[in-house]
């Protein structure tokens, strides 16, 4: 079974830092990792390999630093990975991102099954997945939380969503997007490190994925950002301490109650 | 500049979820309704189900010029295959300039399925929607790396400019029972029928798993509850005020609570009309989850703990002294008998 792995690099939001004055974060000096959810779906390949037999390849677009996630990926088990990277992939959006990944999965496969994370901690918008699937025209499933093959060419998919759990069955090949609920990623092992320092690894632009520079890049993104701002946060907080806890107390119970969330049940 | 042929039409994508007409598609048609104003184009809600608990017609009395329904028996299970040529077939014939959906797992799934097949832009979880003056774009604005940073992103080539936003993000009205629409059952071709997906079924989850997304009150416990049982209190604090329970990655990651509760970067950002904040220090991953919700309550014995910095109200003091005062003095207020 060949299985692709697309995977996105992303800030480590725990080593990120807010500007105390602006309200934002601090992106210099913060480190990079995989997004976790990826870690999750390479988690899941690596896992169904080991049952089905076959190959798990890291797909990822991004910067030249991009390569690290790569890295990791191998570390983790990949068999191989496709680094996608090219200064006129600046700027993508999900559209044109799914574009690129859906070329190289078509230059790179055929896939039998395409696994993702259901989104990326920093966009948070889960469409890539997706959209790469209609690209590619197979099938897909999203906010999967249980994978099961029944041998004959398809697989059971258990989705977790707001009600409750649905079950699906989708034939090979498809593209799933999963949670984190479906598995627990294990650690790298160190001559997985060593493998991964020593690979090479080559990097594919525009024109080995043979796209056109109106399909890709900011010139492929249907959307465009028009103007970025800080929200208004702006608080005054009243702090109560010690013997004013009380008084505190009153000031909330009388915010709630102007907010229509105390009503009056009468007494009982 | 703007396709001179957009259409000042907005369709809206509802959701019927087994059975039952999610508020989000009055939120939707509501705001539609005030955006096509601005345009001066129709508003059309669309719904896809096998059975419904509202008669259709409600729709229309917050703000749709038209009410369209595909009844069918093969929607009784949710297929994303289905539904998203369904909404492609819909969009195609009728040529709307904007289309907007829920946020929920269904529109999420469904909407960039259409985005790609029908070729267009498409903006996640939307916190603001506006028409631009002069252009007549949808400015979509939504937070960008977990709610630091808002975007306001546009489609200015591409039809349907489209965007999903997350329920409750906007209010619902009171529905206005002389407005006249017209309700419409759109029998399909049976391709549109066709799917590769094969629902096998649908179990349910007790009320308990409720997005905490979904609620108006959130009570969230870290690292301060210092044990699973301990969450109990908030459970109690979060029934008496109808809300949910969320917790820190700390609890989560201690399997205090499950990971559907986390608030956070890593979890679900959250902006319910209240926030508590118990026993939480407040890291950045935590803050940007929780960051634009309306009051911001802290409970924590630390003084120094940056929560404190981004809330409204702070108690400092034990949490295992404050909560339980809480819970009793709403009781009271409440007259519930304790």
């Amino acid at each position: 079974m060949q299985i692709a792995v697309l995977i996105k690099q992303v800030p480590d939001s725990d080593d990120v830092r807010m500007d105390e004055v602006t309200g934002t974060m601090i992106r210099e000096g913060a480190g990079a990792m995989i997004n976790p959810l990826d870690l999750h779906a390479l988690q899941e390949a690596l896992t169904i390999r080991s049952s089905q037999g076959g190959e798990v390849v890291a797909l990822s677009m991004g910067p030249p630093q991009a390569e690290a996630a790569l890295r990791e990926a191998l570390a983790l088990g990949a068999d191989a990975v496709v680094f996608l990277s090219d200064p006129r992939f600046a700027a993508s959006d999900t559209w044109a991102t799914a574009r690129t990944l859906a070329a190289a999965c078509e230059r790179t496969g055929p896939y039998d099954l395409i696994l993702a994370g259901e989104k990326a901690t920093d966009g948070e918008t889960g469409q890539v997945g997706p959209e790469v699937a209609v690209m590619l025209g197979v099938p897909f499933s999203t906010y999967v939380s249980r994978v099961e093959f029944d041998g004959c060419g398809s697989v059971e998919v258990s989705r977790t969503v707001e009600d409750g759990i649905e079950r699906q069955k989708l034939p090979l090949p498809c593209l799933l997007t999963v949670l984190r609920d479906i598995n627990e990623p294990a650690m790298p092992t160190l001559s997985g490190k060593k493998a991964a320092r020593r690979a090479a690894l080559t990097v594919q632009g525009m024109d080995s994925l043979g796209l056109s520079p109106d399909e890709a890049g900011l010139a492929g993104s249907p959307t465009r950002v028009r103007r970025i701002f800080r929200p208004s946060l702006a608080r005054n907080p009243r702090i109560f301490k010690a013997g004013d806890i009380e008084e505190g107390i009153v000031a909330l119970f009388d915010e709630l109650e102007s907010r229509g969330l105390i009503d009056e049940q009468g007494p009982s | 500049m703007r396709n001179p042929s957009a259409s000042g039409d907005i369709l809206v994508l509802g959701e019927v979820r087994s059975g039952r007409l999610h508020r989000v598609t009055l939120e939707l048609t509501s705001k539609a309704r005030s955006l096509a104003d601005v345009l001066g184009g129709e508003v059309s809600t669309l719904l896809m189900y096998d059975r419904i608990d509202r008669d259709p017609r409600t729709i229309v009395h917050y703000g749709a010029d038209r009410v369209t329904c595909v009844r069918d028996e093969r929607l009784r299970l949710f297929d994303q295959e289905v539904q998203s040529t369904i909404l492609s077939f819909v969009i195609g014939s009728t040529g709307p300039g904007i289309v907007l959906a829920p946020a929920t797992t269904s529109g999420r799934t469904i909407m960039p399925a259409v985005a790609a097949m029908v070729g267009t832009g498409l903006t996640a979880d939307c916190t603001g929607l506006e028409i631009e003056a002069g252009t007549g774009l949808l400015l979509q604005t939504r937070p960008a790396i977990g709610g630091n940073i808002m975007a306001t992103i546009t489609t200015p080539d591409d039809l349907p400019q489209m965007a999903t936003v997350r329920p409750r993000t906007f209010a619902v009205p009171e529905p206005d029972p002389d407005r006249v629409g017209r309700v419409e059952e759109l029998t399909l071709p049976d391709r549109c029928f066709e799917s590769r997906v094969e629902p096998l079924g649908h179990e349910g989850s007790s009320g308990d798993d409720v997005n905490i997304q979904d609620r108006d009150v959130i009570i969230s416990g870290g690292k301060g509850m210092k044990r699973e049982e301990s969450f109990r209190l908030l459970r109690e604090l979060a029934e008496l005020l109808d809300g949910g329970v969320g917790a820190s990655r700390a609890a989560v990651d201690n399997k205090w609570i499950a990971y559907s509760h986390q608030v956070g970067l890593s979890g679900k950002v959250v902006a319910p009309k209240v926030y508590f904040a118990v026993g939480i220090s407040g890291s950045v991953q935590h803050l940007a989850g929780m960051q634009t919700s309306g009051l911001v309550v802290a409970i924590n014995k630390d003084p120094e703990a940056p929560i404190f910095r981004v809330a409204d109200i702070g108690l400092c003091g034990d949490l295992f002294d404050i909560v339980p005062r809480l819970i009793e003095g709403l009781r009271e207020r409440k007259g519930v008998s304790g």
